[in-house]
């Protein structure tokens, strides 16, 4: 996807400056920090309530988003905004509060999901089959963001972890043991919208940068990462956020540096600390087994 | 409170909880009106078991039945007394229960008898005057059956705590209480055990015929409940 593949030195600083010389190359860094935090802090949250298939399905609606957008002229965050918004009341709807069972509510969020790639397709065609960004709308570009773009992010983020940081508590509370959180009048529903709202913002606005096929590796796979390694809250929220920035600006250089895209190299390499995180522990849990009466690692 | 499924045994802890409002007559739960005084009432729900992918730690999840309704997040403890104030109360619940080994694992590898154990010290942890426990050994086998009942009865006469507790399996628990309330048939009896696990009771209450043996060690048994023991599930979904 990128045209100018630029030479590697192997020399940090002057690898740095070649980067930073280019505004949009900046600005994608800047962008991709912002975004990175934003996923990782939400993203954690997510995978604590396992609603992982409902995040999937906010960045599928990110698509018909922002096809309409391209489609209508806009600019495409207010596509990518715009849907996932509306994908989160629509969830909000058929959601597990709602006194449906999960099974319902996965059948539900997968009928949305099917229909919101649907219509994107349709935004495709009737845009005459000359939208060029297609690929960059599903798989992410970083060429192209403006600093306007950045601004906006940053505000969106900031507004994001602050309610984030509000409600933090009772929202742990409701995720991990909701029937006493309910019995100490903790405001359930309430808070199960409200996290649907955070989670379309970060949805929508990793998507602007991975595309909305691919907003899971900074969504989902450093928080994941995260809860094996650790079983502290405050302590997994902080390697989550830690974990999403090292993919983000790694996966960025990389892409810079070489013709392959960065939807690609930031999956890669989240996928590859996944894994190896996975291997790491099958070894350890099997040398606590072949080692009897040794203690059990204590995660901590 | 003992009786059959459907009785309304949880229905009633939901208004003592405050949690549902009487179609008819009145409850004073500590001297107040129903919800009034819910800091002074801990409370143990019926007990799914904690998904095992939940990684969180069983210390966590104390320490959220002492603040998990308060906005915010928590300071660490090295930057604030009342955290540090907190910490030491979730300690010291978890030394009661006996879930010091376990405690920093994640509650989802647990096993039932230790997730009860750790939730026991959750529903303990604001200090409170009235513990509320829905059918708190109905996940655990035999043997943890016996050793949680006799550490809530352990816990309530150390703190001077009443406990009520909901049970549809009279046995495990028939040595460890004070009183009973039956309920049965949209109906209900009150007095101490051997008054109310009682053949004669017990068939009035039903309207059918029951006995209660005597084994030889005092202990009761009760045999003849028209109860299909296999669906005492089913009515939380109505009642939740």
């Amino acid at each position: 996807m990128s045209s100018l593949v630029a030479a590697l030195s192997l020399n940090p600083v002057s690898d740095l400056e070649q980067m930073t010389a280019y505004p949009f190359m900046v600005n994608a860094l800047w962008a991709g920090t912002i975004v990175a935090v934003m996923a990782g802090a939400i993203g954690w949250f997510m995978v604590l309530r396992r609603q992982t298939f409902a995040g999937h399905t906010l960045a599928v609606t990110a698509f018909p988003g922002a096809a309409a957008a391209t489609l209508a002229g806009l600019p495409l965050a207010v596509g990518y905004f715009g849907a996932c918004g509306l994908g989160a009341l629509l969830l909000a709807a058929v959601g597990r509060d709602r006194g449906s069972s999960t099974a319902n509510e996965s059948a539900a969020i997968g009928t949305l999901q099917a229909f919101g790639l649907g219509l994107g397709y349709l935004f495709v065609v009737l845009y005459g089959g000359q939208l060029s960004s297609l690929e960059a709308l599903l798989f992410g570009s970083f060429l192209g963001i403006t600093e306007g773009q950045v601004q906006t992010l940053l505000w969106i983020a900031v507004a994001a972890l602050a309610v984030l940081v509000a409600i933090g508590r009772p929202l742990l509370f409701a995720s991990v043991d909701g029937a006493v959180a309910r019995a100490a009048k903790v405001p359930i529903r309430a808070l199960s919208f409200g996290f649907l709202v955070l989670l379309a913002l970060a949805v929508a606005a990793t998507a602007e940068i991975t595309g909305a096929l691919l907003v899971f590796a900074l969504l989902v796979t450093p928080a994941a990462t995260a809860q094996r390694l650790t079983a502290r809250p405050g302590l997994g929220i902080a390697l989550s956020v830690a974990l999403a920035l090292l993919v983000t600006w790694v996966g960025l250089t990389i892409a810079f540096f070489s013709p392959y895209p960065v939807g690609f190299w930031v999956t890669t390499l989240s996928f590859g600390l996944y894994v190896a995180v996975r291997l790491i522990e099958a070894i350890v849990s099997r040398a606590a087994l072949a080692a009897p009466g040794a203690p059990e690692p204590e995660p901590t | 409170m003992l009786g059959p499924n459907g009785a309304g045994k949880s229905t009633l802890l939901d208004v003592v909880l405050g949690l549902l409002p009487l179609s008819a007559g009145t409850a004073t739960v500590l001297g107040g009106r129903p919800g009034a005084g819910r800091a002074g009432i801990g409370y143990l729900p019926q007990r799914r078991n904690f998904d095992p992918g939940t990684r969180i730690r069983g210390r966590e999840v104390v320490r959220l039945g002492l603040d998990g309704n308060r906005w915010g997040v928590p300071l660490p403890a090295a930057l604030s007394p009342s955290a540090r104030a907190a910490r030491s109360r979730v300690e010291e619940m978890i030394e009661l229960v006996g879930a010091e080994p376990y405690a920093s694992r994640p509650i989802g590898e647990l096993s039932g008898g230790e997730q009860q154990r750790l939730l026991i010290a959750q529903a303990l942890v604001r200090k409170p005057r009235l513990l509320l426990l829905d059918e708190p050994l109905d996940s655990l086998d035999l043997s943890n059956q016996g050793a949680v009942a006799a550490l809530v009865q352990r816990i309530c006469k150390r703190e001077g705590i009443t406990v009520l507790m909901v049970a549809h399996d009279v046995n495990p628990i028939l040595t460890y209480l004070d009183r009973v309330v039956y309920f049965a048939a949209g109906a209900a009896v009150e007095g101490t055990p051997r008054e109310v696990v009682d053949g004669p009771t017990l068939s009035r209450l039903y309207g059918a015929p029951i006995e209660v043996l005597e084994a030889s060690d005092g202990r009761l048994v009760v045999v003849g409940t028209p109860e299909p023991p296999a669906h005492h599930h089913d009515r939380h979904g109505a009642a939740g």
